[in-house]
Order: structure tokens, then sequence, then C-alpha cells
């Protein structure tokens, strides 16, 4: 979707603010928030692909109002509901008044390091062979999905190239929408900052993106 | 070590939602309290950049570890035991004298948790997503690094499930120094490309 995490090329947001010896955490809320989201999401009922979704799917002025735990936890909420774990009126109320679906798993204290040293691999073997080999002239198409995608609209309609083959991933596009995995080949595509800017642009400049092969077609 | 903000906390509407939905969580039996504990004592102490500075200084020191790493940066990176949750495929990438390397998620916030742990607020913030892509030099002079004119910018955005390592340039001047003693050198901001490593003092 055309949403406000789409923010390659945007302006208006002003300088960077890096934080000299920046903490970790600015607020043990935020502690608790990493956690929540982490240990929520280990129930299994939603894949990052969804999530990533929910996050972008906050109205804009919300997404740009938030800090990054918010927007994880607004989206969290949102994923909570849909998936019924938690109602509106448990919200409210600030304690557990409706009874929950039943999840997955409950991640446990003691399991946790296993879980994070596996993480969540998304590769996965696919059928057919890659349709484009490294050196290939591509151009991303010109797609406005209203769904969940992860092609960055300042790369639709322009001309890269095949920069590497990757592995075969998850297609994030259906996977976040409960359409099943259908892995895609993945590449590593490379533009000139020209042909993504235009005039004025950085002449040193090349920006490569990671795309699923159905993003892509011959140039 | 954060200082502490439990007393602010009780003000904090915010603080509030977040502790109301690990209650509503906790009270149905969903997640383990004791489980956002170890989550959070893993990165604060256990995976952050010290990680990825020591796959750097690897790399430094021994070419065939630097070959591994650009050929296959995961099982590398797995070598030393960094493995694990937004590490499951790492790609390392090499600065040079012509090309400078510079990572960004202008989508969401894709970072390398294995080797360089929690990312910063800035990398997940407006004004770096939107500009890393279109004005990296700009962007690179809030940081205080100013690059020669003719060295190529090369910016990977992180769209897909591939999470960037940039290896800085080895200093002058360290030569004969040990692995660890070369990891002081190499800063989170090195490996993010927002900075270059330090020079010895």
């Amino acid at each position: 979707m055309n949403g406000p995490q789409d923010l390659g090329g945007q302006m208006g947001f002003g300088p960077v603010a890096p934080e000299k010896d920046e903490p970790y955490f600015h607020a043990d809320w935020e502690k608790r928030a990493l956690g929540v989201t982490l240990t929520a999401g280990a129930m299994g009922a939603w894949n990052i692909d969804e999530s990533r979704h929910a996050r972008e799917s906050l109205h804009p002025a919300d997404y740009y109002a938030s800090s990054y735990y918010q927007i994880w936890i607004k989206a969290l909420e949102v994923l909570l509901k849909r998936h019924g774990f938690v109602s509106e009126r448990d919200l409210e109320a600030g304690k557990a008044v409706d009874p929950a679906a039943t999840p997955k798993r409950v991640l446990k204290a003691e399991n946790v390091p296993a879980a994070l040293a596996r993480g969540g691999p998304c590769d996965r073997p696919v059928a057919t062979p890659a349709r484009f080999k490294t050196g290939d002239l591509v151009r991303a198409k010109t797609l406005h999905p209203t769904g969940h995608t992860r092609l960055p609209r300042y790369a639709r309609g322009k001309q890269g190239k095949i920069d590497a083959v990757r592995d075969g991933f998850v297609f994030p596009d259906s996977n976040a929408h409960g359409q099943g995995e259908n892995p895609q080949w993945v590449y590593t595509v490379v533009f000139d900052g020209a042909e993504i800017w235009g005039e004025g642009a950085d002449p040193t400049l090349t920006v490569s993106i990671d795309a699923w092969e159905s993003y892509l077609e011959p140039a | 070590m954060s200082h502490d903000h439990d007393h602010d906390n009780e003000l904090d509407p915010f603080a509030a939602r977040v502790r109301a939905l690990e209650t509503i969580l906790t009270e149905k039996g969903l997640i383990d309290p004791a489980a956002i504990d170890v989550i959070v004592d893993t990165y604060e102490t256990k995976v952050g950049p010290r990680n990825g500075a020591r796959v750097v200084a690897r790399a430094w020191v021994d070419a065939e570890f630097a070959a591994w790493l650009k050929r296959d940066a995961t099982a590398a990176i797995a070598s030393l035991s960094y493995t694990g949750r937004q590490g499951e495929h790492m790609q390392a990438v090499f600065n040079s004298e012509a090309t400078h390397n510079l990572v960004v998620c202008t989508l969401c916030s894709c970072y390398p948790w294995s080797v360089l742990g929690l990312p910063p607020v800035w990398y997940k913030a407006p004004p770096y997503r939107s500009r890393a892509v279109i004005d990296p030099r700009g962007v690179l002079e809030e940081f205080g690094l100013t690059l020669p004119a003719a060295t190529k910018i090369r910016v990977w955005d992180s769209t897909a499930e591939l999470r960037y390592l940039v290896v800085p340039m080895r200093p002058e001047g360290t030569q004969g120094w040990s692995e660890e003693r070369l990891a002081e050198l190499v800063s989170r901001d090195a490996m993010i490309g927002t900075g270059l490593a330090k020079e010895p003092a």
C-alpha cells in the first residue's frame, strides 16, 4: 500500500538527530513494549509480514506522530483483536474481561534464548529456476497494490540491474494477508541515482533494493 | 544501562497502555512476563554492536574469513556464534577507497539484530529513512562524516529479509593489533555506514 511507511525520498522530516551514547531504551515501558511484541508474536497467530502491514496501516497522521515502539504497540493491539486474543472491553478495562482464543504456543522464559537464537528464517525452496541472472537489465513494475508490498514507490517504473540473485523467500504481499507463503526468487537490484531521482541527483549514488521476482520485468 | 524512568511512567499514558496490555495478556495466560525480562536482558547485555565489531575485526586480520564473509555472511558470522532473530539472512558489504556503503530500511526498521542489537531511534525515524536514499551525503554530514566528492555511495535499502552489515576500512597504523583491540575501533555507526572506523588514539 502507498502508506506512511514508504518513506524513501519523502521530504520535510528535518535533520537526522543522532544521539550520543544512545541508551537501548528511553523509558522502561519501551522494554516492556519490545517484550510484549515479541512474546505475543511467538503465539504464532500471525507472521512478520502481517505485523508489518498492521503497522503501516495505522493512519498516516498517527504513524508519523508515534515513536517506533508506539507504532509497534498500536499495531499489536490491532493484531490481538483481529485474532481474538484481546477485546475492546479488555483494553477499556485494562484487565482481562473476555475469554481469549487459544494460542499455538506460549513462549516461556526458559525457552527465550533458543527462540531468539533460532529466529525465523524465511528462505524457501522455489520450484522454478530464477528468471533473471546477475547483470540482467530489469525494470521494477509500476504497481500500486492496496495491500502489503515491499516494493518502494521510488523504485517503481525504474530501470536497474540485477546485482545478485539471492534465494527463494516467502512472498510478503500474499503472506501478510493469510494467502500463503508463495515463495519467489529475490534479487538485489541496483539503480543509478539519476534513474531514480533525475535532475540534480548525486552522480556518485547508486541505490539497491531487494526485490521479489514478480516485482520485476525485463528492461 | 538506561536510567530509571519508573517514576515518570506513572504519569505517562503510553506507559499505562503498555502495562495494561501486558497485564491482559498475562492474566489470559498468553504471555509469560518473565520471558519479557529475558528478552530485554538479552538485548541490553548480550546481543549488541560488540558482536558485529568482532566480525569486522576478524575480517580485518583474516583474509580467508573476509572472503567467507563476503561469500556467505550468514555462515561466516554463525561461526562466531552470532545467529538468530533478524540475522537469519546476512550480507556483508565492504567499504573501499572507491565505494562507501550505507544501510537503510525505508519501509520499516529492518536491521541486523544478531550483530548490532536493537536499532537506534534515528534509524527507525522518518528523517533517516526518507533521506538516506536521496541525499546520503547530507545525512552523513549530520553524523559529522564528509566523504571525498569522488567516493561512490552505495545505499542498500533493506526491503526484503536480507540484513546488511557494513565492513568499514581498517584504519592505518593498526598493524599487528589483536582482534580485541581492533574491535574497539568499530562503532555501531561504522557498521551501518553512518560512520567510519575510529582512528587509533
